[in-house]
């Protein structure tokens, strides 16, 4: 393994340090272990609380900030955070008007943010919860734990700060928050396994002519392993697999995010957003914004996933809204 | 059990899963996403270090139970946070209890790991290695603490091999599907290793 690290274990909180030195405009607690917009609470605006594992730079805590999250509670590498942090984040964002938690579906996120939201109501703090599950190459909710969420957070997170930067209420955030969710379907492909700095060695061992179809974003291996294709046959699997599952009716309008899981250059990102554009179009989808690079990660993976979000004039008005954060800023 | 059994179980454990780091590791790298060995490294670590000051073991295991959900995370975090908290309250304040009461208490952490998971048995997590060996520990409960700790490590290592051929349906190795059989469960693995500590200490 070759990663610029001091100490396996203190990965997270020297990464935070570097967070604070480079971005003074946040407050980062590096005892609580959150990041945290520097206006916050805002008298009668709601609080926008994002967490989850580390290991998916720039999520989360790269999206505090204007219009997006007003904190981030980063956990362990792949580990979600536990309570007393989301507490805290929860309390260092309550401005009165109550709090939303943007919560990824998966196992342990559900459990502590539950166990934080109820900690944060017996302290009177009105709390929502929006569950993303986007990722639709885990088909079956009696099998498994459910879809995972994935790229479509970034979009939920987007659009719920910049509703709630115009003073909406906490349920009005919330109810965006999950319309975004359910609007929205997301499909991965790796080429190689990413490496924890605690173990050290890839996840799992991929020879150089297979790749890994529909994989999460903790390096855990995906449903199937096939021989790798061209792009152009790859970007074909991601766009059936996602309209698949979320159909879409000709003339639709949707944000299309092609995000790198972290180890794959940006000329190949665009490489296979310029074929998905391409599918989506005879598909007689449009799109009406697009997001290309690496924005919800796993480590040093080679790979990327496609996110499709159809959208109406609302959620589009809510998407460009200004947007200042260390990971994405326009308009502001 | 007294307060201080208590402590040197809640201290096996935790050397035991200090030792046995790397297999936790490798078993969670082939379906999950390597953390367990490490999170449950960190959290019984914390846990050492507040050992000290409760004076029963319901405060013994209240205690773990309270460091794990606030030092460990994920999902394992919640529940054997969950288990010792329900573990803990369901001994009370007693300075000594026998082996039926901590067989009550066993069942209370299992009630709260399933409240909590949703998982049942044939699901591929630690309750298939937990539900067999607190059954195993009721019914030896009888003959004493020593035999029913053995009973249980034994019925929980049964339970944890079980787990090689069950397809996940909790968890993160549930998203595998098919592919998750054919490994044991990280999770199973950890719960053996708590009653195999269990079981030395009491010998």
């Amino acid at each position: 393994m070759k990663k610029f690290v001091n100490e396996p274990s203190a990965v997270v909180k020297e990464a935070l340090a570097g967070i604070a030195a480079a971005h003074p405009e946040l407050r980062v607690d590096l005892e609580n272990q959150i990041i945290v917009r520097s206006d916050a609470p805002r008298r009668g605006k709601v609080g926008l609380v994002s967490g989850g594992g580390s290991g998916h730079e720039p999520l989360h805590g790269g999206f505090v900030g204007l219009g997006m999250l007003d904190a981030a509670c980063p956990g362990e590498i792949f580990t979600s955070p536990v309570p007393d942090q989301i507490l805290a984040a929860t309390q260092a964002v309550d401005g009165g008007a109550g709090v939303v938690h943007v919560v990824k579906n998966y196992t342990g996120d559900v459990m502590n943010f539950q166990m934080a939201a109820e900690l944060a109501g017996d302290e009177g703090v009105e709390v929502h919860t929006v569950l993303v599950d986007d990722d639709v190459a885990v088909e079956d909710s009696t099998w498994t734990a459910g879809r995972r969420g994935t790229g479509a957070t970034l979009i939920v997170e987007k659009v719920a700060g910049a509703l709630a930067e115009t003073g909406a209420s906490a349920a009005a955030v919330a109810a965006a928050g999950t319309r975004v969710n359910e609007a929205s379907a997301s499909f991965a492909v790796a080429l190689t396994a990413c490496t924890t700095p605690a173990s050290g060695r890839p996840g799992f061992d991929l020879p150089d002519d297979e790749m890994e179809v529909g994989v999460g974003i903790h390096g855990e291996p995906g449903r199937r392993r096939e021989k790798l294709r061209p792009a152009r046959e790859i970007a074909a699997l991601a766009v059936e697999a996602v309209l698949g599952a979320k159909p879409l009716s000709a003339g639709s309008e949707t944000i299309v995010l092609l995000n790198g899981l972290g180890g794959t250059p940006l000329i190949e990102l665009y490489l296979l957003y310029g074929e998905v554009a391409a599918l989506l179009d005879k598909a007689g989808v449009r799109i009406a914004r697009n997001l290309v690079g690496n924005y919800v990660t796993s480590l040093d993976m080679a790979g990327a996933s496609l996110t499709v979000c159809t959208v109406d004039a609302e959620v589009l008005r809510l998407w460009d809204a200004p947007v200042r954060t260390p990971a994405l800023r326009w308009g502001a | 059990m007294d307060a201080a059994l208590a402590r040197a179980w809640v201290s096996a454990v935790a050397a035991s899963v200090a030792a046995q780091t790397e297999l936790l590791t490798q078993l969670d790298a082939a379906i999950g996403d390597s953390d367990h060995g490490v999170n449950l490294n960190r959290g019984f670590t914390a846990v050492l270090a507040v050992l000290d000051g409760p004076e029963t073991p319901g405060e013994v295991f209240a205690v773990t139970g309270r460091t794990l959900v606030s030092k460990v995370g994920g999902a394992s975090g919640p529940l054997y946070g969950s288990l010792f908290r329900a573990l803990g309250k369901a001994l009370g304040t007693a300075s000594t209890v026998d082996a039926p009461e901590v067989a009550a208490g066993l069942r209370a952490g299992l009630d709260a790991v399933r409240k909590l998971g949703g998982a049942a048995p044939g699901d591929k997590t630690m309750v298939d290695a937990y539900e067999p060996a607190v059954v195993a520990f009721e019914k030896a409960a009888a003959d004493g603490l020593a035999a029913a700790a053995r009973a249980a490590a034994d019925a929980a290592a049964a339970g944890m091999r079980a787990t090689v051929d069950l397809r996940a349906r909790k968890g993160r190795a549930s998203y595998l599907g098919e592919r998750s059989i054919g490994h044991q469960d990280p999770g199973a693995t950890s719960t053996w290793l708590v009653f195999e500590a269990l079981a030395s200490v009491t010998a």
